[in-house]
């Protein structure tokens, strides 16, 4: 039992501590992509470093959503950490407190209140992002519920660790259409969730083109450490979950030794690794979507989706 | 046996992601903006579909669905792309097709409602044979196939992709035919294919004609007879 809580933090340890690092090996590579060298890897925790000894400045206008916003972005992973298998293959102690549409749930709350708090400043910017945010959100949810629905449906649970065996016991189970469909719509959702480049891109600072980063843009000092940090930490959750849960569940401790949940971290940052990669020649090949395109690029994914849960009902 | 039964899974798995693969093609097809993408779309679909013959000849081992797969993947992804490709203008391709008759969006959705009324509507008479393994899987995609095939061509307004909704639907009745009559004479998909292949010459120097004649290939807008030269 205290083993099982131990392991339980772990997981949030890991996430919060690696997931600056993730961030920083991706702008890295995608600069080396660019034939330019980029910022040091470690970029992302000196950014935090410093948010966090500078000052902050609150916008007197605004109210007590844009001062609890930040605290509940940052809060949102941490929780969702508790309840899918990062490290262990073995349900933990706080696996059971929500499910899978619970963990949406919550992550999705931290984008509402984001946007909240951007409509909250009254900066003409931040709500025209907020809106623009909403909008993707809108089009994502119908795949979310979805990719939830037949992951459930096939596997008969709706707990992350318990999924996660069904795709390879036995191995020909991976290549069920319903599977390798889902992976491909998930995949879609991350881009958009996340704002990366087919849907939003995340290193543009023009504001009048902005989606995802709009929503920070008056948070200074700690509060924006925490919103960068709290992004961040979300992106690695949704990176754990694609490749632990639906891609990848190799490699995750199987026992309640001590040796192979600490063997496990480097496995699951190499497999963390591996998806960067792939999301580094995603984003260096395509360009980003009109705004009105993106509809279209949300509706393919539900299409993905909803022929993922046709076949499903075909091989069962 | 144990080993074999495994072997067995992987290939119906493996079937049954082509389809689900066969299917997203087809989606492409019927929503493609670029007339050279829905091309591209159609080769993956005919690939799709050999690869499921290829697949359902291989347990129990069939010469006949051999064949079909091969005759597939030499005809419809090698020959007949080629003769589109070169016997129209770059130009014909390299345009995009502004107006739908329905916007792409409510495509997308109209398309995935006929996916589901086809899997609706092949249950029953799944139940009806007591159909087990294959046919489960191609009957359901091969039936959605021939609907959207037949959605493309009546939403189209380009002349290619009204041939390619054309074809789409053949490919989608073949999907299905592969795993009812795994024993077809071969003759009769020969002649199939023959008769695609003409048909193919016959669009492809009409559309070469109206294409010369007007400047144009959008044969959605040639409703109306006009006295003066097309504007």
């Amino acid at each position: 039992m205290s083993k099982h809580i131990l392991f339980n933090v772990l997981q949030v340890l890991m996430v919060m501590v690696f997931s600056p690092l993730v961030i920083g090996i991706l702008n890295r590579l995608e600069e080396i992509v660019q034939s330019k060298r980029g910022p040091d890897i470690f970029q992302p925790y000196r950014d935090l470093l410093k948010l966090f000894s500078k000052d902050e400045v609150i916008p007197e206008e605004s109210s007590w959503i844009f001062r609890i916003a930040p605290y509940i972005v940052f809060v949102g992973p941490v929780f969702v950490a508790l309840l899918i298998p990062v490290l262990t293959s073995y349900p933990l102690f706080w696996a059971f407190m929500a499910d899978m549409v619970g963990a949406g749930f919550v992550l999705a709350l931290g984008g509402f209140f984001a946007a909240l708090a951007a409509v909250d400043t009254a900066n003409p910017y931040g709500a025209m992002g907020a809106s623009r945010t909403r909008m993707v959100g809108f089009l994502a949810e119908p795949t979310f519920l979805i990719v939830f629905f037949t992951v459930s449906f096939v596997a008969d649970s709706t707990i992350p660790f318990i999924v996660q065996q069904k795709w390879v016991t036995p191995l020909s189970n991976f290549f069920e259409p319903a599977h390798i469909l889902l992976l491909f719509a998930f995949i879609m959702l991350i881009l958009a969730e996340k704002g990366r480049i087919p849907v939003d891109n995340p290193s543009g600072h023009f504001e009048l083109a902005m989606i995802e980063e709009s929503k920070g843009l008056e948070y200074s000092g700690r509060a924006a450490a925490l919103m960068k940090w709290g992004g961040w930490m979300k992106f690695f959750v949704l990176i754990i979950i694609f490749m632990n849960v639906l891609l990848t569940p190799w490699g995750l401790a199987s026992t309640l030794s001590f040796k192979d949940v600490l063997i496990a971290i480097p496995l699951v940052l190499l497999k963390v690794l591996a998806f960067i990669m792939f999301l580094v020649i995603i984003e260096s090949s395509l360009a980003k979507l009109r705004l009105f395109r993106i509809s279209e690029f949300m509706s393919t994914a539900f299409v993905i989706a909803v022929i993922a849960m046709l076949t499903s009902t075909f091989t069962h | 046996m144990a080993m074999f039964t495994g072997v067995t899974d992987l290939v119906s798995n493996l079937n049954a992601l082509a389809g689900g693969f066969f299917i997203v093609a087809t989606f492409g097809i019927v929503v493609a903006r670029q007339v050279r993408a829905c091309l591209r779309f159609f080769i993956l679909q005919s690939f799709f579909l050999a690869v499921s013959a290829f697949l359902l000849g291989m347990s129990p081992f069939s010469a006949h669905l051999m064949a079909v797969g091969a005759i597939n993947l030499v005809a419809k992804v090698w020959i007949l792309p080629w003769i589109l490709l070169h016997m129209l203008s770059d130009e014909v391709y390299t345009r995009r097709e502004i107006d739908q008759v329905v916007s792409i969006p409510a495509s997308l959705i109209i398309a995935l409602v006929l996916t589901i009324v086809a899997c609706f509507f092949s249950l029953p008479w799944l139940r009806a044979v007591s159909a087990a393994g294959a046919p489960c899987v191609n009957i359901p995609i091969g039936l959605a196939g021939l609907f959207l095939g037949t959605y493309t061509l009546t939403a189209r307004r380009e002349a290619i992709p009204q041939l390619l909704g054309l074809l789409a639907m053949e490919n989608g009745a073949f999907f299905a035919g592969i795993a009812i009559a795994p024993d077809l004479p071969l003759i009769a998909e020969l002649a199939l294919v023959f008769d695609l292949l003409i048909l193919i010459f016959v669009v492809a120097i009409l559309t070469r004609r109206v294409h010369k004649r007007i400047g144009t290939t959008t044969v959605g807008m040639l409703a109306k007879l006009r006295e003066e030269p097309y504007k």
